[in-house]
């Protein structure tokens, strides 16, 4: 176990170097300048500014300077678009972002995995194909078509629902709705696979034969080895969740960290787009890890496979 | 590509395509899919140019109702909304074509030299698609499409100098062709290891040990006699990744990130329709539906063929 976690967290380390690495000298290559405003300034003011966040040394320093400062000091550098810690943007937004993410996750699973068990255990019925239909559905209409629509079908019939807007309680429903969808879809797409493929295995013929009831067969049985597929789905669908936020975030008016990404590629600001992709890289190295560990709590026979390597 | 000839198919090579179009046939949901596509691809590419022009501001028009001329009446600018529709639907189909069709090219070539090295160096080099493969794809999207952006324009000037090619045309190509090179670059990951898989079956079989004896280089063996028979499959695999970078181009644009108004596209059209739903709900659903109906059916062929051609699904 011990070995498992090391390597996998080494890989985790690799994965943000990488993404480093590829982030930051995209970023010097961008066309444009992160300084230009409708004002003039001189060439003097200029260079002062790009010594101010240290953009006139040369590239190798800068490079070796930034994950330094990272660990060293905690700094993510300074926004160039907005003057300010790109620590404390983070900080700002996180926790909206976090907020819609783990509400969208609940709604995924929630939504998701009832769907998929009802259709594997229902195989071939109109129930199964109705549900699949829907997930199908799920996946292939956007969330920027399905956000709008709820908007001004759902949000402005119901009294305390509001268009788009963050703060209140109830203004978490509608945005989690739209971002989880999608990953509801793949996971009760996944879900159903999972368990028609353990439905299928000689245990599970023995349980009936012994007389265990249909419903104990599916509980007890059938749903810790049918869930493997869609527990190992979850990092990918954090990774989703991350991709799917900018849109909702801008549907919605979410103050979150979506939209900041977004502004920083737009407005040239490299040290808030190095740091957001790296907290986004973060994020997902840790849920990956925790997908795995989680399968490996499921399934036996990962755990074993692991150790004897 | 003349190695491919005929006479190197053994007989059960041909049967399993003939299996695998019986078994398509039979797929009620991806036939359906691909009568969709077809009509969908007729509708954009030819029934196309025959319409009003897209770009046509009429303001004294603005949010007509459908007509005879109009037939989805027209947008905010008084544009016609069908044109604009098929003509989004050129841009939107041609990324998630030509981005696949740069993806397949990467993935086959990668793939392949990883399988067919094996050892060490497909050790390497699959890590490097791991490693990729965690980072997350939008945020890559977003990064590189921002550092080609501007190289676009140069492009587009040379196509125009060089291909003499419709200028309206490739005006509505200018800010796309980062959006294809961004997601086309970065699309490969997947692809590669599927293709890695099907060479390292086949690198075993005699006719590869034939050419080895026959003292081929490696180069040779692995372009000539390799990757040929792998194409087949992984072109079929690759049909369901078009709807996902349709899906991306969709994204970016109504981001604001890819294809730009005045030009049209799925996703640009998607968003203009948001800003007016209100009052104008068409404006959102047409393009909707047009472009989840286009996912839809590509989703549906796509895992129609793969299984159609994946044997060992197919038996159980």
């Amino acid at each position: 176990m011990l070995r498992f976690l090391t390597d996998r967290i080494l890989q985790g380390a690799l994965v943000l170097f990488a993404l480093y690495t590829i982030t930051f000298f995209l970023a010097k290559a961008m066309p444009g300048e992160p300084f230009t405003s409708e004002k003039n300034i001189s060439a003097e003011t200029k260079a002062n500014i790009r010594k101010l966040y240290g953009l006139d040394k040369p590239i190798w320093e800068q490079y070796i300077t930034y994950p330094k400062n990272i660990i060293t000091k905690g700094s993510f550098g300074i926004s160039t678009s907005k003057g300010r810690p790109v620590i404390d943007i983070i900080s700002q937004s996180f926790p909206n972002s976090l907020i819609l993410g783990l509400c969208a996750l609940a709604f995924a699973i929630g939504i998701g995995v009832p769907i998929g068990v009802l259709s594997a255990v229902r195989k071939n019925s109109w129930i199964d194909w109705a549900c699949m239909a829907v997930a199908m559905v799920g996946i292939c209409i956007p969330s920027f078509t399905i956000g709008p629509l709820l908007q001004i079908y759902v949000a402005a019939h119901i009294p305390g629902l509001k268009v788009a807007g963050w703060g209140n309680l109830e203004d978490i429903l509608l945005p989690s709705f739209t971002l989880g969808l999608v990953s509801a879809a793949y996971l009760a797409r996944l879900t159903r696979g999972g368990i028609l493929e353990v439905l299928s295995q000689d245990f599970v013929r023995t349980a009936h034969a012994k007389g265990v009831s249909p419903s104990k067969v599916i509980i007890k049985h059938t749903l810790r080895g049918g869930l493997l597929p869609a527990v190992a789905y979850l990092g990918p669908a954090f990774a989703a969740l991350i991709s799917g936020s900018f849109i909702v975030e801008t549907i919605f008016q979410v103050p979150g960290m979506g939209q900041h990404f977004v502004n920083a590629a737009t407005t040239r600001d490299e040290f808030l787009l190095l740091g957001l992709s790296l907290f986004f890289g973060f994020l997902i190295v840790v849920m990956n890890l925790l997908a795995d560990l989680l399968t490996g709590l499921l399934d036996p026979r990962v755990r074993h496979t692991r150790k004897t390597d | 590509m003349k190695m491919t000839d005929p006479s190197k198919k053994t007989p059960q090579g041909s049967s399993l395509w003939k299996d695998a179009r019986a078994r398509m046939a039979k797929n009620r949901f991806a036939m359906g899919g691909l009568w969709v596509i077809v009509v969908m691809f007729s509708l954009c590419f030819i029934f196309a140019w025959f319409c009003t022009d897209p770009n046509q501001v009429n303001l004294t028009n603005k949010f007509a109702p459908s007509s005879a001329e109009h037939w989805f009446g027209t947008d905010a600018l008084g544009r016609d909304l069908f044109a604009r529709i098929l003509y989004g639907g050129q841009v939107s189909i041609l990324v998630g074509l030509i981005a696949t069709a740069v993806s397949v090219a990467i993935g086959i070539v990668y793939g392949a030299i990883s399988g067919y090295a094996g050892g060490k160096t497909d050790a390497i080099m699959m890590r490097i698609v791991d490693t990729l493969l965690a980072i997350p794809f939008l945020v890559l999207v977003i990064v590189l499409q921002a550092t080609l952006s501007d190289w676009s324009g140069d492009v587009t000037q040379w196509i125009v100098g060089n291909f003499k090619w419709d200028k309206e045309f490739t005006g509505r190509l200018t800010n796309v062709v980062p959006l294809f090179f961004a997601l086309g670059l970065l699309g490969w990951l997947t692809l590669s290891r599927i293709v890695r898989a099907q060479v390292m079956s086949i690198k075993e079989r005699e006719f590869v040990e034939a050419a080895v004896a026959l003292g081929y280089s490696k180069g040779r063996i692995l372009f000539r006699h390799i990757i040929p028979n792998v194409l087949g499959p992984t072109v079929v695999y690759s049909t369901l990744t078009v709807p996902g970078f349709i899906m991306y181009e969709a994204i970016l644009s109504f981001l604001g990130l890819g294809v730009e108004s005045p030009n049209s596209s799925w996703g640009v059209l998607i968003k203009e329709g948001a800003n007016f739903l209100e009052t104008e709900v068409q404006l959102l659903l047409l393009p909707g539906l047009f472009f989840s109906l286009t996912l839809f059916s590509l989703n549906f062929l796509g895992d129609g063929l793969r299984d159609a051609l994946d044997v060992k699904a197919a038996k159980d």
